[in-house]
C-alpha cells in the first residue's frame, strides 16, 4: 500500500485555485520530493495531507487513511515540520522536546529521556537550557525536526527544510533526512531547489500554479530537463540567430535564445557535447564572448519541462 | 555571541548508526488524555512566565499603579480621605485591574497562531481545545497575582476587611470566574484579527466602557438616569456589589453573585463554541 495517494485535490483561496488537481502516488519507506516556486501549491497540499486544510475537492489517503473522515488517525502517525520554525522561542529546546512528547502520551519521564536522545543526536545538548531564541537559524531547523521525531512517525513532513539556512546547515539536515529515511520512515519534502531534490528524493513531482507538470525520478527528470545548462554570448549580438542555426544540429532541440540581446541557453547532456558546441561556433566564425556551463536552475527546468509539454508555466513566470 | 553555532563540533550532526538508534524510537499506546494535554500546556504557560518575567510587569505594576492612582486622586474629594476611600474602591479596582488584563489571554494566542507554533499543536493528537485551556490555566495564575497585588497595596495603605478574610478569598475567587469567562472574548477576537495590536486596541474599546460604567469609583446614585440603568445592567457592577459585600458585610451578596455566575455562563456558552470553531477553522 502506498504511504500517500490523492486524486484530483484542489483547494481554492478566493478566486485562487492553490491546488488545481494534483494526483499523487507515495511508495512507503521513500523520499518523495515535492518541487516548485514559492506560490506554486507545495504548503497547501502538505497541510491538507496533514489535515490542517480541509481539501474542497477530491481525496488524499494517508497511510490508507482519509484525512478527511479520519483525521485523527492521520494525526497520529504523521509528523509535520512547517516551513516556520513551529518552536516556542520563549522556551528552551529541551522544554520545546519535553513539552511535544508530553503532548504525544510520553510519561514526563520518557518524555525527558527523549529529549536527552533527541538532542545528543542533533548536537544541542550545549544549547539545552537556553531559549531558543537565541539560536541560529540552522540550530532552530535542527530543533523543529527534532521535535517532529520524538514519536516515530510513518511519515514526516518537511516543508522547505533548507530554506534561508547556510550551506553546512543544510548539509546538516540533508544528513538528518537521509538518516530519517534509512531507519525506513517514509518522507514528504517539498523544496525550491532542484540540486536539493536531486540528492535527497529517489521521485519527485514538478508543480506550477497547483498542478504536477512532470513527475519521475530524478534521473528522468534530468533526462527530460538536460543535466546541465549551457550559457553563451555572442559579439555582436545579431550573431545570435547564427550561433543558434549553428548549435541545433550539435545540441539538438534545446537551443532557445536567451534574456539578453546576443545570448543563448541550451541544456546539453554531458561536458562532451559543450566542447563540441565551442568547436562549431568556431568552426562558423561566430566570436563568443561569454561561455559557462552550470546546474540547470529551477526556471530553466520549468522552461525545459513546460517548452515540452506545452503547459501554461514559463521561466517568467517563476520569479512570483 | 549567542547567535553563533558551537564551532567545536565539525562535520554533520551525530553518526549514522548513533542517529538510527534515535529515531528507533517509539510512540505511545493511547494519546494523552484531555486534562493531560491541558495541563501540560498550563505547564508551558508557566515556562514563559518563568523565562519572560517581563510578562509579570503588565500584573503587578498595572494593578499597583491604578491602585495608588484612584485611591490619591479620588479618596480626598470623595471619601475625605484616601484611607477611608480605599475601603470602598479595592473590591472594585480589583476587578478592573483583573479585567485590563484579560486580554493578555488573547494577545497570547494571537502570537501562538501568527507564529505558527498552533499548527503543530493542530498537527498532534491532543484533544483539540487544550492549547487554548492550557494558556487558560497559565492565565488565571496571572490573574491572580494581579488580585494579589492590589491587595496587597491595598492593605498598605489601610484597608480593612470588615468581614473578615474568608470574605476576601470568596470575593477574590468570583474575579476569577468572572475574568475566565471574559478571557473568552479575547480569544475569538484573537482568532479574528492579524495582530496582537489589533487584540489590544478591541479591547480598549470593550473593558474602559465596561469597568469605568459601573459602581466601581463612585456610588451610581448621582449619575444621570440612563447611565445608572446601564449601570445596573452591567456585570462589573454586579460582581463589585458581591465583592463588597463578601468584603464588608453589609447587605446579601448571594443575588449579585448568582447576577455574575449567569453573565459568566452566558459569555462562556456564547464565545467558547465560536472560539473553537474559529480555532478549528483553516487559516
Amino acid at each position: 500500500m502506498a504511504a500517500i495517494v490523492t486524486t484530483g485535490l484542489v483547494k481554492v483561496f478566493g478566486s485562487t485555485r492553490a491546488v488545481d488537481g494534483i494526483d499523487l502516488e507515495v511508495a512507503r519507506g521513500s523520499v518523495y520530493g515535492l518541487l516548485g516556486p514559492n506560490g506554486a501549491g507545495k504548503t497547501t497540499t502538505i497541510r491538507m495531507l496533514t489535515t490542517l486544510l480541509r481539501p474542497d475537492g477530491g481525496t488524499a489517503r494517508v497511510l490508507g487513511h482519509d484525512v478527511v473522515e479520519e483525521a485523527a488517525l492521520v494525526r497520529a502517525k504523521v509528523s509535520l515540520t512547517g516551513q516556520f520554525a513551529s518552536v516556542d522561542e520563549d522556551l528552551t529546546g529541551r522544554e520545546n522536546l519535553i513539552l511535544l512528547g508530553r503532548l504525544l502520551g510520553f510519561s514526563w519521564r520518557d518524555a525527558r529521556r527523549r529529549a536527552t536522545e533527541l538532542l545528543d543526536a542533533f548536537e544541542l545538548e550545549d544549547a539545552a537550557g537556553r531559549q531558543v531564541r537565541t539560536y541560529s537559524g540552522g540550530m532552530r531547523r535542527r530543533l523543529d525536526i527534532a521535535a517532529s521525531l520524538i514519536a516515530t512517525s510513518e511519515l514526516v513532513f518537511l516543508d522547505e527544510p533548507t530554506t534561508g539556512l547556510d550551506p553546512r546547515s543544510r548539509n546538516q539536515v540533508w544528513d538528518i533526512v537521509r538518516e530519517i529515511a534509512a531507519g525506513g520512515t517514509t518522507v514528504l519534502l517539498t523544496t525550491q531547489y532542484l540540486e536539493e531534490a536531486d540528492r535527497l528524493a529517489e521521485r519527485l513531482a514538478v508543480i506550477d500554479h497547483g498542478r504536477v507538470i512532470a513527475e519521475g525520478t530524478s534521473r528522468e527528470l534530468k533526462a527530460a530537463v538536460g543535466v546541465s545548462t549551457l550559457h553563451v554570448r555572442v559579439h555582436p549580438p545579431s550573431q545570435r540567430e547564427t550561433a543558434v542555426a549553428v548549435l541545433a544540429p550539435v545540441l539538438g532541440d534545446g537551443v532557445t535564445a536567451g534574456n539578453d540581446p546576443g545570448t543563448l541557453v541550451a541544456t546539453v547532456a554531458n561536458a562532451g557535447a559543450a566542447g563540441d558546441a565551442l568547436r562549431a561556433l568556431d568552426a562558423a566564425g561566430v566570436q563568443v564572448v561569454e561561455f559557462t556551463l552550470g546546474q540547470p536552475s529551477l526556471d530553466e527546468v520549468f522552461l525545459a519541462l513546460t517548452g515540452r509539454s506545452g503547459a501554461t508555466a514559463s521561466g517568467t513566470e517563476m520569479g512570483r | 555571541m549567542t547567535d553563533a553555532e558551537p564551532t567545536t563540533r565539525a562535520g554533520a550532526a551525530a553518526s549514522g548508526p548513533e542517529m538510527r538508534t534515535v529515531f528507533a524510537g517509539t510512540r505511545p499506546a493511547t494519546p494523552p488524555s484531555a486534562l493531560s494535554a491541558s495541563l501540560t500546556l498550563g505547564w508551558r504557560a508557566l515556562l514563559k512566565i518563568k523565562h519572560v518575567p517581563f510578562q509579570l510587569f503588565d500584573v503587578t505594576v498595572t494593578p499597583l499603579m491604578f491602585t495608588l492612582l484612584f485611591t490619591f486622586l479620588f479618596g480626598g474629594a470623595l471619601a475625605g480621605s484616601p484611607r477611608e476611600y480605599i475601603q470602598y474602591l479595592l473590591p472594585g479596582i480589583m476587578v478592573q485591574t483583573v479585567m485590563f488584563i484579560t486580554v493578555y489571554t488573547g494577545v497570547g494566542l494571537n502570537t501562538d497562531v501568527s507564529k505558527g507554533l498552533f499548527d503543530r499543536f493542530r498537527s498532534l493528537p491532543i484533544w483539540q481545545p487544550a492549547p487554548i485551556v492550557g494558556a487558560l490555566l497559565g492565565d488565571v495564575l496571572r490573574y491572580s497575582i494581579a488580585a494579589l497585588v492590589v491587595l496587597g497595596v491595598g492593605v498598605a495603605l489601610g484597608f480593612r476587611p470588615a468581614a473578615g478574610w474568608a470574605g476576601v478569598v470568596l470575593g477574590m475567587a468570583l474575579v476569577l470566574v468572572f475574568a475566565f469567562s471574559v478571557s473568552w472574548i479575547w480569544i475569538v477576537a484573537s482568532f479574528l484579527v492579524e495582530t496582537a495590536e489589533s487584540v489590544m486596541t478591541a479591547s480598549f474599546i470593550v473593558i474602559f466602557p465596561l469597568t469605568f460604567v459601573s459602581n466601581i469609583f463612585v456610588d451610581p446614585a448621582t449619575m444621570p438616569g440612563w447611565v445608572r440603568a446601564l449601570v445596573q445592567v452591567n456585570p462589573v457592577t454586579h460582581l463589585t456589589n458581591a465583592m463588597r459585600a463578601f468584603m464588608h458585610g453589609g447587605g446579601d451578596a448571594w443575588p449579585s453573585v448568582l447576577w455574575v455566575l449567569v453573565a459568566s455562563a452566558v459569555i462562556v456558552a456564547v464565545f467558547s463554541p465560536l472560539a473553537l470553531w474559529l480555532y478549528r477553522r483553516e487559516r
